[in-house]
């Protein structure tokens, strides 16, 4: 998840750094994998390091970056926009809370089914939007993300309203000595560790290659024999459904539900976490996802009379100073330091 | 020294050491309080759709800063933590555990918004942590058996409503009630104690209409009931719709007896707008002195609530209704401290904050006080009607008290 990782680089970059690339890759490969393998020790041991409200927040982290490597497969590798991803979000949560309220099944089941629920949702709004691009498209899912929460005070039957629904916390199961924040945490790095893998697998290979050729340029794309249709509304379904996992977890970990929680601003905060991470990039999510839940509190730990003028600052430095985000100026300090002569020559 | 006076020292010892250990533990026991502060606690929407109500976290600052300034409770400095939420639940979590948690604050005071606390209140019981005078009209905070550590403030919107159906059945002939209401649980709150008000004559309602919140205009609303042919109207809309709604009426003449919900009885933002005129003859039941109102002019605890604003609050309105609110709900905060006097572990504070007896706020109207008992966790239950003269809301019959029938 490293910065070795993070290899959705553009084509033009690719062909420039060729030359350095293969003796390089074998370098990196040991050390990215030695540092994947850092941060997830880091990640394991962190419940014995902190405080239960520490540990809820980093819960949060997670959540964020599952939904945030959802948005970045659509937005980043597929170049389809979308401000309406806080509404998959909503989903998420409340298929999780009418499961676990109304029918009483156990929580563990109910997450995996969010997630093929956003899927279905998701392809069905995909399709018609194909005909969408750009800012167009991005007007049609802020739409999705100003209709959700209204939709949900609607079904009040099912959804509580704007009362919404109050959940209790899941205990630690199997005996296992763990607060309910330590096991809410390992359950999700657990869920956050799969999702990353098979993502990675996703992006890496053929099916990522194809996503990628179809933003670049999707009449050349199509004339290499993909099919642009299929492959943007099942990358639009399997977006939805990491962002509706994220959902689930979150409604488990915060324990209540409500129309106000997933609002307009939540789908912004999302696509800010892309770029402000690393556009295209999995481990931009890891990045992105910190920033979004840590920065808007140092912001208001700075200033209590203009917090949001504060993390506009942070905003406009970040992305003056990193102006590919975190993962890639990461990626650049990488390249600097292994092979300086390289990025010398390339007159950067 | 025998073996049995050995054996005695030794337990005396042990007890001694126990003792003081147990002395050291209860000191600890109290959460958020040291020999020159206590820490309290506090969410608002300082940014997002409801930042109006912000200033309420603000006013409420500025207060406590006059408490310190002179001299502070017993001794004691208010160190008051104010964090923003947002009016998004799971930021008021995570904001609230933070101050539970971490800044470990003793009391959390006014969380702002029913949904916030909503997704707080079960974590709040749970750690026993006091959590006063919440900032929300919703009628489920009082109930002390099962959630014992929080408590509500202002009177709840379903009393209100019992108090307009009373006031209709017993004054109006043949009354056809039209009611317009905002498309959420505030709105359906009210409709539920005006249905529960009417018992068995529910069906004097003869149209019903919503609105959301983000609709532009209410006006065809305004025409549908007129011409449903009502004779009285229910107004519960929030100030905005409130306006509008008063306007429309009088445009096209239609003169029911018409209920204004406290939640838009500001002059300053809603029968000014609306025309003072067009508002003439309009029933509300207050609980506080409108701040816009001539006729606390040169009242008391008007007049000092204006010194306190213009010294500690400068940037804050002197016509938004929420500044007295938040001036209010603050004295009564303090005065379950002052009460506390120096025991101010939780459950001491949660003991006093139930032992509110007769006490009078300065921007309540005259005769309405703040009561509570272990079994009564809702503060203020009077109210009072008035009806709107074409310059102030004169006020008329006695307080109606929600507990006595």
């Amino acid at each position: 998840m490293a910065s070795g990782t993070g290899g959705a680089t553009s084509t033009t970059e690719r062909a420039s750094d060729a030359a350095g690339a293969p003796r390089r890759a074998l370098a990196a490969r040991p050390i990215g994998l030695a540092a994947v393998g850092m941060v997830l020790l880091v990640a394991v041991s962190l419940p014995f390091a902190m405080s239960n409200f520490r540990l809820f927040q980093f819960t949060q982290v997670l959540t964020y970056a599952i939904a945030l490597l959802g948005l970045n497969m659509l937005t980043g590798y597929n170049g389809q926009f979308s401000l309406g991803h806080g509404a998959f979000y909503g989903i998420g949560a409340y298929t999780t809370a009418i499961m676990i309220d109304r029918w009483d099944i156990g929580y563990g089941w109910t997450i995996p089914v969010a997630g093929i629920v956003c899927l279905v949702v998701g392809f069905l709004f995909g399709r018609p939007a194909l005909r969408l691009e750009g800012l167009y498209l991005a007007l049609a899912t802020f739409s999705l993300a100003l209709a959700v929460p209204q939709i949900l005070k609607y079904f009040e039957h099912w959804t509580g309203g704007s009362q919404g629904i109050v959940l209790s916390k899941p205990k630690a199961p199997f005996g296992l000595r763990l607060t309910e924040d330590q096991w809410l945490y390992y359950l999700t790095l657990a869920i956050t560790i799969v999702l990353f893998v098979v993502a990675w697998n996703l992006l890496r290979g053929r099916v990522g290659r194809a996503i990628v050729a179809i933003r670049d340029n999707h009449i050349a794309a199509e004339a290499m024999g993909i099919n642009s249709a299929l492959y943007k509304s099942v990358v639009f379904g399997v977006s939805a459904a990491y962002t509706g996992i994220a959902g689930a977890l979150s409604a488990i970990a915060i324990a209540f539900v409500a129309p106000d929680s997933f609002n307009v601003f939540l789908s912004i905060t999302l696509l800010t976490g892309i770029v402000i991470g690393g556009f295209a990039t999995i481990s931009g999510a890891i990045y992105g996802a910190l920033f979004v839940q840590f920065v808007p509190n140092w912001a208001q730990d700075i200033s209590k009379a203009a917090p949001w003028a504060i993390f506009g600052v942070f905003l406009i430095v970040f992305m003056y100073v990193m102006p590919r985000g975190i993962a890639g100026f990461l990626h650049l300090v990488w390249i600097r330091l292994t092979a300086p002569a390289v990025s010398r020559e390339q007159g950067r | 020294m025998s073996l049995f006076t050995r054996f005695i020292a030794l337990l005396l010892v042990g007890g001694l050491a126990m003792t003081a250990g147990a002395g050291a533990a209860a000191a600890q026991t109290v959460v958020g309080v040291t020999a020159t502060e206590i820490k309290i606690g506090n969410t608002n929407p300082y940014s997002g759709p409801a930042s109006a109500y912000g200033t309420i976290g603000k006013v409420i600052g500025a207060y406590f800063k006059k408490v310190n300034d002179e001299g502070g409770v017993n001794g004691r400095k208010i160190n008051y933590i104010t964090l923003d939420d947002q009016y998004s639940p799971p930021k008021t979590v995570e904001m609230v555990r933070r101050l539970v948690e971490q800044d470990q604050v003793a009391v959390l005071f006014q969380t702002l918004g029913t949904p916030p606390n909503s997704a707080i209140h079960k974590y709040v019981n749970q750690q026993k942590v006091p959590h006063l005078f919440v900032a929300t009209g919703a009628t489920k905070w009082n109930d002390p058996q099962n959630f014992p550590w929080t408590m509500g403030y202002q009177p709840n919107y379903q009393t209100e409503g019992r108090v307009y159906a009373a006031y209709a059945l017993k004054h109006v002939k043949d009354p056809k009630v039209g009611i317009l209401y905002q498309n959420d649980d505030y709105g359906k709150d009210y409709l539920k104690g005006f249905e529960d008000g009417l018992g068995e004559n529910k069906k004097m309602i003869v149209m019903k209409q919503t609105y959301e919140v983000t609709d532009p205009t209410i006006d065809s609303q305004i025409v549908n009931l007129k011409n449903s042919g009502a004779n009285v109207f229910f107004n519960i809309t929030t100030p905005k719709f409130a306006a509008q709604a008063i306007k429309k009426a009088n445009e096209i003449g239609w003169k029911p007896l018409h209920f204004l919900n406290n939640v838009s009885s500001s002059l300053g933002t809603v029968l000014k707008p609306a025309g003072l005129e067009a508002s003439r003859d309009l029933i509300t039941a207050l609980y506080m002195k409108e701040v816009t109102d001539p006729q606390w002019k040169n009242d008391k605890g008007f007049t000092e609530w204006v010194a306190f604003m213009k010294k500690y609050y400068p940037d804050g309105a002197l016509d938004d209704q929420s500044n007295a609110f938040g001036y209010n709900v603050a004295i009564l905060m303090t005065q379950v401290l002052k009460q506390a006097g120096n025991d101010l572990s939780r459950e001491n504070i949660m003991k006093q904050a139930a032992n509110v007896k007769n006490f009078e706020l300065p921007l309540l109207l005259p005769g309405i006080k703040v009561n509570t008992s272990p079994t009564d966790f809702a503060p203020i239950e009077q109210e009072q009607l008035a009806k709107f003269d074409g310059e102030k809301w004169a006020l008329f019959g006695e307080t109606i008290d929600a507990v006595k029938k």
